[in-house]
């Protein structure tokens, strides 16, 4: 269990406290300092201390928008049974720490790109749980507008560049954001994220070297949740120590279903990327869903070991835990948050469910940005034209 | 007669209406044959390419999920407790690098069977298909040959996004030194694939996930285990006398279905199964449009450049004065393919484009 001390700076309150000292829930900022459960593994560099420095608010916030995801994913999978969400779905549920850790570690000028488990990327970045589900049933309210679907979220206001069906294309990608980022001076970073199943695409090492060479700002984050689609990562990975792929590139391994140990790891890792250039982080973490709503997950791993991993190190358990051994909450309390949490879930999907799917025309929009009047065609070209604008 | 195609069977029994239609040779939905086998095409693909590996040990299977998983579709369902970890390979997610190491083994003489989850994912790998497979036996004037199969599905399925939908005829079938092949129903299936698998040359393999589920009645002949389909060679599905439509793959069930909406107007569809796009059947097509006068391209994929393009073009070319009509597209939408359901259908031909297409070739339409 994560030990924790009180900053010299709050008042000194010893522990357990009592009801009428119990810090209120919303607002208090004090500053606490979480301890990582497991060290930092390193490779080529100086691992970061396991001594987190965090706040009250921040911890209950941990545990709100985790579970806010979590319920997210979970109805998201009832929607996909339902037939509302149509064609590949891929679930987060398990991994939420490395979402919200890096959230907590960065800026929105820091951007951020992912492949197709997005949902909760997306949601991080300042989503709304009503563009999720909108998106997700191909209504014209969605993230985006219904044309892309689940694997297809993006928001460019907060530097979120998507959502990538191809497995790796967003690696090179990410660098090129940083490219841009460092070319253009913002003192900022990129988080190109990746599965264990992408880490042995050649992209990857190509779009590395150059960064490495060129000195970009790029953070490689692999959250290994150790299967890619049904391979297990020690039949598809010759080495299976992520961090250590980028051989002349410096990584960290952290316990990804630690949310504190993401935060460090992604502040420590844009310390490194902006002064210099590339750095892996390999998250371990876990995916309690199959690959997707397609993968029941359950031939290829035992229900034992999701079920362990459910027990022994569930994300939100380990924040829950935290909560209630620093009192910012009683049992009860995080018990309402968490019917709250299920109402805020559902009114989101009834209001999609309400809005409308788009419009016909839509169908020919956004191909361009500059169509100069071209003519575009429907299945039946001579039924169905448009001037792309 | 009415066993040149049908589809599964709604129950077991025979009725007097059920007979009549059967009689009618209208080929409809639900038809069923006394006694005759039905396969799907998943079945058809499976039992072809075990069959193949029996026969020849130099076959062996190569993709993502085709072992221990029993394949991301299925269709190799069984075929690594048959044969074993040394003829049935799972690779990394690296289509690049083991598309690569599959012509180079195909280079030295095996004849590897690899697989593309989606063909969409084949991109990554195109250079190997296209510089490494196609041009070769040329390049090498006859030394390297490359015995190879390229298969997976292709074009689009349900709800899957711009980046998992799209057809790849028109690109691989422009390429010299590739052979292109589309199956439509299981009877395509089974005799293309051993085709394919016992060509000497590469050959791309499109199936459609669409149709993996789909039932077709099957032949004796075609279960036997030296059945094989000519590769070049177009099937007439259904005669005709007043429209030619040619068509490949999932197309081809729409395409039998608008045939059946014509024949309830007076029009007669003569419906052309591609089955190899390239090589193109070009003698097949242009006899059926010398017969009929009006053609209607159908495909699923981009309209400009594709393989409708190129057999308007071959008809004008070929045909010309036999052509009482302007020649008709019908293809997908010219936009990356939507997501919501309204707008990807919209972006996909419909039974009632193909109708309407035939009947403006026919000067019928309102």
């Amino acid at each position: 269990m994560a030990l924790s001390r009180l900053s010299s700076r709050s008042n000194i309150i010893s522990r357990p406290l009592s009801a009428a000292f119990r810090r209120s829930i919303s607002t208090d900022t004090t500053p606490i300092t979480i301890e990582t459960s497991l060290p930092f593994t390193a490779h080529l560099c100086d691992p970061p201390s396991r001594s987190v420095e965090s706040s009250t608010q921040e911890l209950l916030s941990f545990f709100r928008t985790m579970a806010l995801m979590r319920r997210m994913e979970i109805a998201a999978d009832s929607l996909y049974k339902a037939k509302l969400i149509r064609g590949f779905c891929h679930l987060y549920d398990g991994q939420e720490a490395v979402a919200i850790g890096m959230e907590a570690a960065i800026t929105k000028k820091d951007a951020i790109i992912t492949a197709y488990r997005d949902h909760c990327i997306f949601l991080g970045r300042g989503g709304s749980l009503y563009e999720v589900f909108a998106e997700l049933m191909g209504r014209q309210d969605g993230c985006s507008r219904g044309k892309g679907g689940s694997m297809h979220f993006y928001k460019k206001d907060s530097s979120f560049y998507g959502g990538h069906g191809i497995v790796g294309a967003q690696v090179p990608l990410g660098c090129g954001i940083a490219f841009a980022q460092k070319y253009s001076k913002e003192e900022a970073v990129t988080f190109a994220m990746y599965g264990d199943g992408a880490a042995n695409q050649g992209q990857l090492f190509e779009a590395l070297n150059i960064s490495a060479l060129w000195d970009l700002p790029s953070i490689l984050v692999c959250e290994n949740n150790h299967y890619g689609m049904g391979t297990a990562e020690w039949r598809a990975a010759k080495s299976p120590s992520y961090y250590k792929r980028g051989d002349y590139v410096p990584g960290l391994k952290v316990d990804g279903m630690d949310a504190f140990a993401v935060k460090q790891a992604c502040k420590f890792a844009k310390e490194h990327a902006l002064k210099n250039g590339p750095i892996i982080l390999e998250m371990d973490t876990y995916r309690y869903h199959g690959h997707s709503m397609s993968d029941p997950g359950s031939t290829y791993r035992t229900r034992d070991e999701i079920s362990g991993v459910r027990q022994e190190r569930d994300p939100i358990e380990r924040i829950k835990k935290l909560v209630l051994s620093h009192d910012l909450a009683t049992e009860k309390e995080l018990k309402d948050m968490e019917k709250e949490i299920r109402k805020e879930v559902d009114d989101a999907i009834a209001k999609a469910k309400d809005c409308p799917m788009p419009e016909p025309s839509e169908l020919f929009t956004n191909v361009y940005v500059k169509g100069f009047g071209t003519e575009s065609f429907g299945a039946d070209r001579k039924e169905v034209k448009a001037a792309l604008p | 007669m009415w066993g040149i195609l049908g589809r599964r069977a709604v129950d077991g029994g025979f009725s007097a209406s059920s007979l009549r239609r059967m009689r009618s040779g209208l080929v409809s939905a639900r038809s069923y044959a006394a006694g005759s086998k039905e396969m799907t095409v998943r079945d058809a693909l499976n039992s072809a390419i075990d069959e193949e590996m029996s026969a020849d040990p130099k076959v062996f299977v190569m993709g993502e999920e085709v072992g221990q998983y029993q394949g991301a579709y299925k269709i190799t369902k069984g075929l690594l407790e048959k044969y074993g970890p040394e003829r049935v390979y799972d690779t990394p997610i690296t289509e690049a690098g083991f598309t690569g190491i599959g012509v180079g083994a195909a280079y030295a003489g095996l004849k590897p069977v690899v697989e593309f989850m989606t063909f969409n994912f084949s991109m990554q790998a195109i250079d190997h298909i296209i510089n490494s497979a196609a041009k070769s036996n040329y390049m090498s004037a006859g030394q390297i040959n490359v015995p190879i199969v390229f298969r997976g599905p292709n074009g689009a399925a349900a709800g899957v996004g711009a980046q998992h939908s799209q057809c790849y005829a028109a690109w691989y079938a422009s390429v010299p030194g590739l052979k292109v092949l589309a199956p439509y129903s299981a009877e395509d299936a089974r005799g293309l694939l051993k085709a394919a698998i016992r060509d000497p040359d590469p050959v791309v393999f499109l199936e459609n996930e669409l149709l993996y589920g789909e039932s077709f009645p099957i032949s004796e002949e075609a279960l036997d285990s030296s059945f094989c389909l000519p590769i070049g060679k177009a099937k007439i599905e259904r005669e005709g006398k007043d429209v030619t439509i040619t068509t490949f793959s999932k197309m081809v069930g729409f395409a039998l279905k608008a045939a059946e909406k014509l024949a309830e107007e007076g029009i007669s569809a003569e419906v052309i199964n591609l089955r190899s796009i390239r090589p193109l059947d070009r003698a097949t097509i242009n006899a059926s449009v010398r017969k009929t006068s009006r053609l209607v391209t159908v495909e699923e994929g981009f309209p400009q450049h594709g393989v409708c393009a190129e057999i308007c073009a071959s008809v004008v070319e070929e045909s010309f004065s036999y052509l009482d009509a302007p020649v008709e597209r019908i293809a997908g939408a010219d936009v990356p393919m939507p997501y919501a359901a309204n707008l990807e259908r919209l972006a996909l031909p419909q039974v009632e484009d193909i109708v309407r297409a035939a009947k403006r070739a026919c000067f019928r339409s309102k």
